[in-house]
């Protein structure tokens, strides 16, 4: 398991100038997962887009957690029916002329 | 270069407050928020456009300057003093996207008639969206024909001046999406980089139509054929079958080749079905003497 691939918390905490805490709420609220690496907490590199959504609707939006776990679960729920949608709009291409 | 109605952008009149046009920006911004709206260039249009509305009215300063110049803002004094500014920032404005179709890979985020009035991207009060540590993802789209998606095939893009070399596995799907990690926008601060999210659209001109692995075809065939049976030659995707037609065989019958289909995605060597479906033609201009044997063929019913 390499290192590289994940990223110490005081990182992100210095990027998206936030406290340490507010990675131990989102831990809390299970919209993130940390990793202890080296006794140091980590996040996942692959976790850091869904993690900026996160910042960004907090900050820009100023959405509490509660609602951040809704909207990424109607967001997921958007998506699975788009791409049932796209599914079935290729499928209907064959009725077409 | 347009005049942009700021006021009409965040649904507001010219006498609004402040706590009016605050409320009226976040209730918008919650509406278009990119992150709620993923994948969305309309949302993400507007969502720029509140922002700028909202830069501009929410700063005293230059809601001030606006009102005072409105529509003849190219006039003002404002403008004058945008032109100087804006010479030195004009270069670093013209370093655009890339030459791949459909990229919308480095969008300034104030419009010309924002930068010439207020002269460039101005210091931003912190509103808008928030910066990333991770690159951003660049989105494009590739034109395929049907017939390219056959067979996997190698091509090589250049994104944003920078080459980049990509397999399109055969059977890729209309509208399907395939991620080149680590290929968008660079992280900042030692961030990880963005990625390239590529969505194939693929135009079918052929006769076959397509439900992801199976093909469906019509083949004409004669009425002697269809009653007395017989051989045709139907073709197929990439070449020609004889088929054995069955003696009485009916409008509309569907025969199923298998394994003549399209291309199974990320399954090497394993195809889909090919539908038939017989389509018989009946003759026309019959001479008298086929008229005759036909009504021979109809007293026989009777």
């Amino acid at each position: 398991m390499s290192t590289a691939t994940y990223i110490p918390i005081a990182t992100l905490c210095t990027s998206y100038k936030v406290e340490t805490s507010f990675f131990q709420d989102l831990n809390e609220y299970g919209l993130i997962e940390i990793t202890t690496i080296e006794k140091s907490p980590c996040i996942h590199q692959n976790h850091i887009k869904n993690l900026e959504s996160i910042v960004r609707l907090h900050k820009d939006l100023h959405i509490n957690f509660e609602g951040i776990d809704t909207v990424l679960n109607l967001l997921e729920k958007i998506q699975e029916l788009q791409e049932d949608l796209a599914a079935a709009k290729n499928r209907l291409r064959i009725f077409e002329d | 270069m347009a005049f942009i109605d700021y006021y009409k952008v965040l649904g507001l009149n010219k006498s609004a407050t402040t706590a009016e046009i605050k409320k009226a920006y976040r209730k918008l911004a919650r509406k278009h928020h990119p992150d709620v709206n993923p994948n969305d260039k309309t949302a993400e249009h507007k969502f720029k456009e509140i922002n700028e509305a909202n830069e501009v009215l929410s700063d005293p300063e230059k809601r001030k300057k606006y009102d005072k110049y409105g529509k003849d803002w190219q006039h003002g004094e404002a403008y004058e003093q945008a032109q100087q500014q804006q010479q030195s920032q004009r270069h670093y404005q013209q370093q655009g996207p890339g030459n791949f179709g459909g990229g919308n890979f480095s969008d300034s985020e104030f419009s010309d008639f924002f930068e010439s009035m207020f002269g460039g991207r101005g210091a931003s009060q912190g509103h808008g969206r928030s910066a990333g540590f991770r690159g951003q993802d660049f989105n494009a789209e590739l034109q395929l024909d049907i017939k390219d998606v056959f067979e996997t095939q190698k091509r090589v893009l250049t994104v944003n001046g920078k080459n980049i070399r990509l397999t399109i596995p055969a059977g890729v799907e209309n509208g399907q999406v395939i991620k080149i990690s680590g290929k968008g926008g660079p992280g900042a601060n030692g961030g990880p980089n963005g990625d390239l999210l590529i969505q194939f659209n693929i135009s079918n001109s052929t006769k076959f139509k397509r439900d992801g692995s199976n093909l469906y075809a019509t083949e004409k065939i004669d009425l002697y054929t269809a009653i007395l049976g017989g051989e045709v030659t139907v073709r197929t995707f990439d070449g020609k079958v004889k088929l054995k037609v069955k003696p009485e065989t009916q409008n509309g019958t569907k025969v199923k080749l298998k394994g003549k289909g399209f291309p199974i995605y990320k399954k090497d060597g394993q195809f889909g079905d090919l539908f038939i479906t017989y389509e018989i033609e009946m003759p026309t201009k019959l001479s008298d003497k086929e008229k005759a044997l036909f009504n021979e063929l109809k007293n026989l019913q009777s």
